[in-house]
């Protein structure tokens, strides 16, 4: 339960060793680079953008590569592989593709040339195609479409819209061109909406015939062949062809690179490396001959880190502590149970300084309430087992993943847990079972109570663990008050209400609202009853006369009280939204048994059984799907609004060291020293 | 005229499920579209927008729920019908009103609230978290109707 200490390390060394320096803190990954150092005549700054922006380029190129190839030829991967993390590689693989680097980045290069004329390739299909179509209507024209005419005559070719006949053609040019002689139109082709035609007129006629026709909407074809229509459809089938073939080709020779593919991620992850560390060498102070790195680092390995420096470079390294108003980053330590909820906590937002970190804490109840709202004991054991199988056969996979499978491997088992205390196993599959196939009805008794039969017990039980859970993060915020000196705030916000809010309760107790839900009558002695009393009166007195305190003028310190006092309905809902401890777990075991009973409807016969174990599978897989998501998200609210509601804020910033952010490999290890 | 208590029953159970049911479909549709355009854009969001688009679905099973307890109490399920008087009929009919109404319009607005989360989810996945638990807060009042229609449903004395 806890943050992780933060100290400044400041390394001081000679420029020669500047690379190796680097190239080590790098692979320990352990420093946060934050410089301190501001603008200083004996330091300058190297400009390094130009470097890394290229090795950001050669890394984009081999990422653009990678992506190519996986177009052209898809990798087998497993259903699982998002588990499987990324690869482990020797050091000696690592040093070889770093070697080829460059014939690499030039295969990344022609993989991409490749993949253009491959797009080059299809948009030239699609322009033959088009012209191929354009050409369609003239396909029964036998002379070349660019043909004039003759010595005397020409030929005009165009389209006209709608459905014209000869005919009608004819009288058009009888009525507007009466003096033409020896007009001769053909239909070359027609269609619903257009007929396309060709004119043969007097060469003298040809602008007035032209004119007359295109009153009518006649128009000239877009695009003109020099070769009769068929044989240029021919030429154009024929380019169409070689496009295929050379994107044939293409295909090929890119599928050819696919054995490239191991080290062009090698590769890839190399200039990304490489461009982390010229981003980090940007922002390092440099002298004539020196330079300083200095950043945040964990204080369990600061030492550790100096150590090695000073052993094996000329180096001067200082460890200090953090500065009072320094906004140190943030790595959370847990036991190994907690720590699989870091990354519940990490979505909510990090503790800044002066928090706490409430993995600890919060872990054991957001297992305890995730069972409770699936509470089914055989769901339970899937999850887990699944989690726990996952998590054992893939080592490599990343640490978010690997916390969220424990997590829900430890919620798992605190499923079968309530689910035993609760009497579900697929809800009531025994009864359903035992009462069709084997005539008895066997009953699996509940270790505890059935909440089907008794909701208003679990109903009870479940807004008492909502006040535990909510008092709980009233005593943390009292806890912060207390380590931080600040008794009037411990007093005010803590004592005050925990007296104000202990009163209610013991009030309520005896009260015959509560005998009504509970269906049984406490009864205190009578001292105990003035107690409650008095403890409610002095704690909403209290919160009306401090709540304000910050506030000089005394109307308003007192209307602020009130107002605060006013906060007894928020606890009253917090109180109220665990209810839904009752209502997941019901709603769980309840369509569980709904499915149970859908099955049981069927014949006593193996058609019926067989449609039975159907149902049994497709049924509660989805009711465990939906059911899992619930208790999750449900869960995680308790623990968001009503528990952090008490005393958490977050917002702090996550820990990023300077480390070799690989994408796709990592490299194994070299003995460190 | 007694014959009609079971009707009234009956009802209730189809009240239920028919309000809850339609109410989730909705919101979980309006959702899907959201989440549809998000994975358009980036498929590999496919699991994060699909397990914010169910979240409207949960109001549809707290309806099958109360319909569930509903007919097994009136007897529809084992065969043998109760005998329920118009009085008893009409206090399930009430007792299953809170999960329909409730159902129905909680799911609606958990829908937009969903579609709004996937928004969040498609330019901040890493808050994924955060997105969650927006649609979750509406949800609260679908599962405050549910109690009340559960308790109500199971206290009735047939």
């Amino acid at each position: 339960m806890a943050v992780l200490e933060m100290q400044r390390i400041s390394i001081c060394a000679m420029k020669r060793d500047r690379k190796a320096i680097l190239e080590k803190l790098q692979s320990f990954g352990t420093l946060e680079v934050n410089h301190v150092i501001g603008d200083d005549p004996d330091f300058v700054r190297m400009d390094t953008a130009g470097q890394k922006m290229g090795f950001e380029k050669a890394a984009a190129s081999a990422d653009q590569a990678l992506e190519i190839l996986e177009k052209y030829a898809p990798e087998k991967k497993s259903m699982f592989a998002a588990l499987e993390g990324k690869e482990l590689i020797e050091p000696e693989t690592g040093r070889k593709v770093q070697e080829e680097r460059r014939e690499l980045l030039k295969t990344a290069r022609a993989v991409y040339d490749l993949d253009r004329e491959h797009a080059e390739q299809l948009a030239a299909i699609t322009k033959l195609e088009n012209s191929i179509e354009s050409l369609t209507p003239w396909l029964a024209l036998d002379v070349p479409m660019k043909q004039k005419g003759t010595k005397r005559t020409s030929m005009l070719l165009g389209s006209m819209p709608g459905e014209m006949t000869l005919e009608k053609i004819y009288e058009v040019l009888a009525e507007k061109v009466p003096d033409a002689a020896g007009v001769d139109v053909h239909i070359v082709s027609a269609e619903q909406s257009a007929v396309y035609l060709a004119v043969i007129c007097l060469k003298e006629d040809s602008a007035q015939v032209e004119e007359a026709l295109r009153s009518e909407g006649f128009a000239r074809p877009a695009q003109v062949w020099d070769d009769v229509p068929a044989y240029q459809k021919k030429e154009l089938e024929g380019q169409i062809a070689d496009c295929r073939q050379r994107i044939a080709q293409i295909e090929e020779k890119i599928r050819g690179y696919a054995d490239q593919r191991e080290n062009l991620k090698i590769v890839a992850d190399y200039y990304r490396v490489r461009a982390d560390k010229y981003a980090v060498l940007g922002q390092l102070p440099q002298s004539k001959r020196t330079f300083v790195i200095s950043g945040y680092i964990p204080k369990n390995s600061a030492a550790q880190v100096g150590e090695y420096l000073t052993g094996k470079y000329d180096c001067a390294v200082d460890i200090e502590e953090l500065k009072e108003d320094e906004e140190a980053p943030v790595i959370l330590k847990n036991n190994p149970f907690s720590s699989s909820m870091e990354g519940v906590v990490e979505s909510y937002g990090l503790p800044i300084k002066g928090e706490i970190d409430p993995t600890t804490i919060m872990s054991f109840f957001y297992v305890f309430f995730f069972g409770m709202m699936l509470s089914d004991a055989a769901y339970g054991l899937i999850v887990a087992v699944v989690c726990g199988i996952l998590v054992h056969k893939y080592p490599r996979m990343s640490v978010g993943m690997r916390k969220s499978l424990k997590l829900f491997f430890y919620c798992g088992i605190s499923t079968v847990v309530w689910g035993v205390l609760f009497g579900g196993y697929f809800g009531n599959i025994v009864d359903i079972v035992s009462e069709k196939f084997f005539g008895a009805k066997v009953v699996v008794p509940a270790l505890w109570f059935v909440p089907l039969d008794e909701p208003m017990k679990l109903l009870l039980f479940s807004l008492l663990f909502g006040v535990i859970h909510l008092f709980t993060g009233l005593a943390i915020k009292g806890y912060i008050c207390l380590r931080d000196g600040k008794l009037m705030d411990f007093f005010c916000d803590v004592v005050l209400w925990f007296m104000l809010l202990t009163g209610l309760l013991l009030m309520l107790l005896p009260s015959s609202l509560f005998a009504s839900i509970a269906q049984m009558t406490i009864v205190f002695p009578e001292a105990l009853n003035t107690l409650a009393k008095v403890l409610a009166a002095a704690g909403a007195i209290g919160i009306v006369l401090m709540s304000g305190r910050s506030n000089k003028n005394p109307a308003l310190r007192i209307a602020l009280g009130a107002y605060d006092l006013y906060n007894i309905t928020g606890w009253l809902s917090d109180v109220l939204s665990y209810s839904r401890l009752l209502a997941l777990g019901l709603a769980t075991g309840v369509i569980a048994s709904v499915i149970n009973q859908m099955g049981s409807m069927l014949p006593n016969n193996v058609i019926g059984g067989v449609f039975f174990i159907l149902i049994f599978l497709v049924g509660h897989a989805m009711n465990l799907a939906i059911n899992l998501l619930g208790a999750y998200v449900h869960t995680n609210r308790l623990q968001f609004v009503e528990f952090f509601g008490k005393f958490y804020e977050g917002g702090g910033r996550p820990f990023n060291p300077f480390k070799e952010n690989t994408k796709y490999a990592d490299i194994k290890e070299e003995t460190l020293s | 005229m007694s014959e009609l208590g079971i009707v009234y029953a009956l009802l209730g159970a189809a009240v239920a499920v028919l309000l809850s049911g339609t109410g989730s479909a909705i919101g979980v549709g309006i959702a899907g579209q959201a989440a549809a355009g998000v994975v358009t854009e980036d498929p590999s969001k496919f699991a994060k927008v699909l397990i914010i688009q169910l979240l409207p679905g949960t109001q549809g099973l707290y309806g099958l729920l109360i319909g569930f307890i509903t007919l097994s109490k009136i007897g529809v399920l084992g065969g043998g019908l109760a005998d329920l008087s118009v009085q008893t009929g009409l206090l399930i009919l009430a007792a299953c009103l809170p999960i329909g109404v409730v159902g129905l319009l909680s799911a609606i607005a958990q829908g937009k609230t969903a579609a709004s989360s996937i928004g969040i989810v498609a330019k901040k996945p890493e808050q994924f978290g955060k997105a969650m638990l927006f649609p979750a807060m509406v949800e609260t009042y679908a599962i405050l109707a549910l109690l009340i229609s559960f308790l109500a449903v199971s206290g009735i004395q047939v």
